[in-house]
């Protein structure tokens, strides 16, 4: 009794715990500037379902996207486990799914211990690749520190967890064989009976401590590892979802324009102006971004969704030609900025300037001068996170708020202005070449 | 039939099949004249009538957003919206992907709505409808590597016209490691054309050509005045200027039909 009013109260210490993160964060996305969603609710949800669900882009890779499907499903089949754990922790019983499923429940068990197995191989996989093979893309400047830390601690986790559930089930599976109560004949397991002669030896009362301490390991490693997401790259698990069906359904050579901008020009050029546009409305238009603060949230969601996998910075023209950008650092200080600010801006519910910035104090002007703009960052995100929005803006806060752009850009726009042309040759030539 | 400027059809009290949006880089350099005339060639042989806007043409504006100036692009957008609205334009055919891709995607939340072609998939069109007939025989110019430029490929999907003009013309495609989806860009990009690399280990473009001549190709095909500058340059760097030309898709469609 004693240990299910425990187990209730942890329960639900840690979803409340979670919960009141995942709605701190939404409300840090609500510092970002407003985002609107174009395109018709159905077509957001297909490509959702495409790219998250169904994992498209992540095919680009196959080792990886392999060794990241058997973990998505091992997760999804596994928690069918976790939620007989949670049910046998509050009421005190053992393999409660097991008479309710009847035969069905040896094929739960069954596949939960498929996917135990290689889920535990995936993240060996994937601990090899960081760490022995050293995929350049996991060694880049950013990558010192916390991030490939992160990685580990997810990966160490996840080989931890699957451990102590073989581990419980192969306690399990002896102590039904030898007919202990309450370890009544339940599932089959044919990985975790594979580690039966590592436990054969033990006394009953051991192998009960055994399974005790595996099924307390698992579901408080669980918990703890929920708790641990809101503060790791790990977000993305939940992320991906709502980022990909945010995502703009047009294509990635299109840069909206600023609206607020359009009635001042129009208004220079001396064209009408369209019925219903505000002309003066007397507050001041943002121009680009210098700081979070003026990003969408969009960017911002981008930012929290990024799971480091560095698949952008990895076929970035800017970065392989050894410049400073890499596109995943980009999204990465984003978010480390915001994480900087969000305190603050949660105690007053505002926004007051600390006098640091993302632009200057985590990105510097040679980083985003570096970029072509050429999308191959955009297409190569599994989760259709995109950098090179955040690289304009910053880009048009250099330009046009602090005008301090690269010297020949200012020739091309002086060029552009008196000629119509990035060159300093006359509108009249413009024809010439028919007569050539 | 010499090139007319819109102002001219109209005063002549009819108007051209299509808008030619010759772009900054065709006007005035050099090597993308001949692009241009090549392309313009083509749509004479297959009786396309076609306009320029001459004088009245400015920068679509994509460097200047590009670079952070939403502002100058928007003055530029907005003056050719007005231009190309009073001509009651409806198709333009672009032979630059940076001025495609600004026309068909960006002009439209400015006003101005029109079907927009690159060169590439109107071409195809032209052969598609019969217009241009062209035999499928092998060109004896051998093996071709097309390089993807990024405004038209992974900006906007199309990667499947220019590579099946190539093939229609004869050539024998041969594929970079990058190319497509994943094409490594040229380094024009994003204003980069107008000014100087930020400091790093390689020029873009460099890297670029070495992947591309590693296939051993007889031609380089572009289908971008910018990719044509800078592939241009890096097959200098590598010392087989004119052993290994580069050419305009048009460039090579024209020249398999005699034109050029």
């Amino acid at each position: 009794m004693l240990s299910q009013v425990i187990f209730g109260v942890v329960l639900v210490g840690a979803v409340a715990l979670f919960v009141y993160h995942i709605r701190l964060l939404n409300r840090t996305l609500k510092i970002g500037r407003p985002y609107a969603l174009e395109g018709p609710s159905s077509a957001h949800w297909m490509q959702m379902l495409r790219v998250a669900v169904f994992q498209q882009r992540m095919m680009d890779r196959p080792i990886a996207s392999a060794a990241h499907w058997v973990i998505y499903v091992g997760f999804l089949v596994i928690n069918i486990e976790v939620l007989e754990i949670v049910i046998d922790g509050l009421t005190g019983s053992h393999r409660a799914l097991a008479p309710l499923l009847g035969s069905a429940y040896n094929l739960m068990t069954v596949s939960a211990e498929v996917f135990l197995a290689l889920v535990f191989v995936a993240a060996v996989i994937f601990l090899w690749r960081r760490n022995i093979q050293k995929l350049p893309r996991f060694h880049t400047a950013e990558m010192r520190g916390w991030p490939p830390l992160d990685a580990n601690i997810i990966l160490w986790t996840e080989i931890g967890l699957v451990s102590a559930l073989l581990i419980m089930n192969a306690a399990d599976f002896i102590l039904q064989t030898r007919g202990v109560p309450p370890y009544v004949q339940a599932g089959a397991f044919p990985v975790s009976s594979l580690l039966r002669p590592l436990f054969e030896g033990f006394s009953d009362n051991t192998l009960i401590a055994v399974e005790r301490a595996a099924w307390w390991v698992h579901i408080l490693g669980i918990l703890a590892f929920l708790n641990y997401i809101p503060f790791s790259k790990h977000l993305h698990i939940f992320l991906s979802f709502p980022n990909t069906y945010y995502a703009p359904l047009e294509v990635p050579g299109k840069i909206p324009s600023n609206p607020a901008l359009t009635p001042t020009i129009k208004e220079a050029l001396g064209l009408p102006l369209e019925n219903g546009t505000a002309q003066h409305s007397g507050e001041t238009i943002p121009l680009g971004a210098k700081d979070v603060t003026e990003l969408s949230w969009k960017n911002l969601l981008d930012a929290y969704t990024c799971t480091e996998c560095g698949r952008c910075t990895s076929v970035c023209p800017a970065h392989l030609t050894g410049k400073k950008l890499s596109p995943r650092k980009i999204m990465m200080d984003t978010r480390d900025r915001l994480e900087e600010i969000k305190r603050a801006y949660h105690k007053t519910g505002h926004w007051e300037p600390d006098g640091r910035s993302l632009l200057g104090d985590y990105i510097t002007p040679e980083e985003i001068w570096a970029c072509t703009t050429c999308n191959a960052c955009v297409r190569a995100c599994p989760v259709l996170i995109n950098p090179v929005s955040i690289i304009v803006q910053l880009r048009e806060h250099l330009v046009m708020e602090a005008s301090q752009a690269p010297e020949s850009l200012n020739v091309m726009f002086t060029n552009l202005e008196n000629n119509g042309s990035p060159w300093a040759l006359p509108a009249a030539d413009r024809a010439k070449w028919i007569e050539a | 039939m010499p090139g007319k400027t819109l102002s001219a059809w109209v005063s002549e009290g009819t108007k051209p099949e299509v808008l030619y949006w010759v772009g900054c880089a065709a006007s005035f350099d050099d090597r993308a004249q001949r692009v241009a005339r090549a392309f313009t060639k083509l749509l004479d042989k297959a009786g396309v009538t076609w306009g320029i806007l001459g004088t009245e043409e400015s920068c679509t504006g994509d460097p200047a957003k590009r670079a952070g100036n939403d502002f100058l692009f928007q003055m530029l957008a907005l003056q050719n919206i007005q231009t190309l609205n009073a001509y009651e334009v409806k198709t333009i055919v672009a032979t630059c992907p940076h001025c495609f891709n600004t026309l068909r995607n960006e002009y439209p939340q400015l006003g101005g709505n029109y079907e927009v072609w690159h060169h590439s998939q109107y071409l195809l069109h032209l052969i598609q409808t019969g217009r241009l007939q062209v035999d499928g025989a092998i060109s004896p110019d051998g093996v071709v590597v097309y390089h993807d430029p990024c405004y038209l490929g992974r900006g906007n999907g199309e990667y499947e016209a220019p590579r099946e003009i190539l093939r229609r013309a004869g050539a024998q495609l041969r594929e970079a490691p990058r190319s497509k989806d994943f094409a490594l860009c040229c380094g024009a990009g994003g204003a980069q054309m107008f000014k100087e690399p930020e400091p790093g280990h390689k020029d873009i473009n460099i890297e670029r050509t070495e992947e591309l001549l590693a296939l051993k190709p007889d031609r380089i095909a572009v289908a971008c005045p910018f990719c044509m500058t800078m592939i241009t340059d890096g097959t200098k760097h590598a010392g087989v200027h004119g052993k290994v030309p580069v050419q305009d898709i048009a460039e090579y469609l024209a020249q398999r039909l005699g034109l050029i």
